[in-house]
């Protein structure tokens, strides 16, 4: 097992975000984490990654199972890019090179490496500005790649994209772990990302955030195209698991400013 | 219905209505306002309208300044008051800077940092001259400590405004990447502070004009304020105006040059 994690709860003042959530991520597993707003998906993602200390409980990780020439082992994608505007495609990957012992040409080559995988090699002196939206999301996944993760931890990486660049960055999500295996933990309140990229599907329920089921995927991630009929039925198998919690969050009323 | 207005009904035409309040910028007029009003002055005093001792007129100035000039005076003045001006101007900003970024960064500094600056801030500094000629004498000193102490405050102020303005994503970015507290203050906070801290300088810098030459006419034998006021006493008004004329060029240069800085570090904008 690469993560796990273990009977983590959180509280913030006194809203229960997270109660005794436990499950395992295997090597090679995506995990996608649903549920609708409000259930704390992106909370138990900065939990697993070391941004939040939970209130309880911890995160394991299994030291063995890092990739050569790995630099940080849980490395996010976040969904609003977290690009730096003054540094260039380049230098924004090369920022997170910088601080390890890699000499001028081994950090040219990753730079050179991971543009080439997401197709950005032509943009490497853009700055961010001139990016459009997918771009940038490339370039976030260009930089996450660059340090060799263990655990990619992906937090709603196409929520801020129109529905067009969603659809062409889903694709390549979608080769990339079919390609590299990479483990992941994909945080996403769309169905259809789920089940395009997950494995497993750990649906929450919100107020105190609880495992509602977990969902398994046998179908193999390579094999799997849009509108396939058993993705179609596993949406709406999941989308039945979480309609009811999706409705009542819709009606809530905001209590934390 | 709506296709009747294709076929010959009665329309009206849809008028423009988004006019105005989109001023354009024009060099040539920004020039000719110049000159119009440096002709229409000049008319003024070679008619008598505007009297020769209250207010002399463009070309008794410019005589002025180039008596100035070719005396070397002007160097003599102009030297002494940019030596107190930079000097004056980077010890402020070097101290406004440190104390501004340990206020913006560590919650030690922040709430002790605050309330002093609060409380200090609004003193007119040349309130302070005499103080400080008292504790570093007449000399250079006491005027390096009004100027500096004046630029001191509105840097620290901008400055931790600029800091509390990073974008806490950057800032989670690079911690989620393990980046060394070094790193994340020199490559995400200080470039992403640089912005504000830069537009503090335009202040900082007429601040520190105004102080210069307020502790120049106080107590000075050379400076642009000390040739103004000993110009006023003698009712020299040529020269106390080309001495107000090279003050405006001054600032006009400090705000070129803070422009050229900016574009250099700020060009990804």
């Amino acid at each position: 097992m690469r993560l796990h994690i273990k009977n983590v709860s959180h509280s913030y003042d006194q809203v229960e975000a997270l109660r005794d959530i436990d499950f395992g991520i295997e090597p090679g597993e995506v995990v996608a984490l649903i549920g609708p707003s409000g259930c704390g998906k992106s909370t138990l993602l900065s939990i697993i990654g070391g941004l939040l200390k939970p209130t309880g409980g911890e995160v394991l990780m299994c030291d063995q199972a890092k990739p050569e020439g790995c630099l940080n082992p849980l490395t996010y994608v976040f969904q609003d890019f977290a690009l730096l505007p003054w540094r260039t495609v380049a230098g924004n990957i090369s920022l997170v090179l910088e601080d390890h012992a890699l000499s001028k040409s081994e950090r040219d080559d990753r730079i050179a490496e991971v543009l080439a995988q997401t197709n950005l090699s032509d943009f490497a002196d853009a700055y961010p500005k001139q990016l459009s939206g997918g771009m940038k999301q490339r370039v976030g996944i260009a930089r996450a790649l660059a340090v060799r993760p263990a655990v990619l931890l992906m937090d709603e990486p196409l929520s801020a994209l129109d529905a067009q660049t969603r659809i062409l960055l889903l694709d390549e999500f979608s080769d990339m772990f079919a390609r590299t295996g990479m483990t992941a933990v994909y945080v996403t309140h769309n169905l259809n990302e789920a089940v395009r990229l997950a494995h497993k599907v750990v649906a929450l329920r919100r107020r105190p955030g609880t495992i509602k089921e977990i969902h398994d995927i046998d179908v193999p991630i390579k094999d799997r195209v849009e509108g396939m009929p058993e993705l179609i039925a596993h949406e709406q198998a999941l989308w039945a698991l979480i309609r009811d919690e999706a409705i009542a969050a819709d009606k809530e009323l905001e209590h934390v400013a | 219905m709506s296709r009747d207005v294709e076929q010959g009904a009665p329309a009206s035409l849809v008028r423009f209505r988004a006019t105005g309040f989109n001023p354009k910028s024009n060099p040539v007029a920004a020039w000719a306002s110049f000159v119009v009003v440096i002709a229409l002055w000049q008319l003024g005093s070679s008619t008598g309208f505007i009297s020769e001792l209250a207010m002399p007129s463009p070309v008794a100035v410019a005589k002025a300044l180039w008596q100035l000039i070719v005396s070397g005076d002007l160097w003599l003045h102009l030297g002494a008051s940019l030596q107190r001006l930079v000097g004056g101007w980077i010890m402020g900003t070097v101290a406004g800077l440190v104390v501004g970024f340990l206020v913006g960064m560590f919650t030690w500094a922040r709430s002790p940092g605050v309330a002093l600056v609060s409380a200090l801030f609004p003193i007119p500094k040349i309130a302070l001259l005499p103080l400080f000629i008292i504790w570093f004498g007449i000399g250079e000193p006491s005027k390096f400590a009004t100027i500096a102490f004046g630029v001191f405050f509105p840097t620290v102020i901008n400055t931790f405004g600029g800091v509390d303005n990073v974008q806490r994503n950057l800032i989670r970015m690079g911690q989620s990447f393990d980046l060394p507290m070094t790193s994340v203050v020199r490559k995400i906070i200080l470039p992403g502070a640089l912005p504000t801290i830069l537009s503090g300088f335009r202040i900082s810098s007429s601040i520190a004009i105004i102080l210069l030459i307020a502790a120049e006419m106080i107590g000075a034998q050379y400076g642009i304020g000390a040739l103004i006021l000993a110009a006023g006493n003698l009712y020299q008004t040529d020269q106390l105006i080309a001495g107000v004329v090279v003050l405006s060029l001054m600032g006009l240069c400090v705000s070129w040059l803070l422009g050229r800085l900016d574009r250099w570090l700020l060009g990804w904008r």
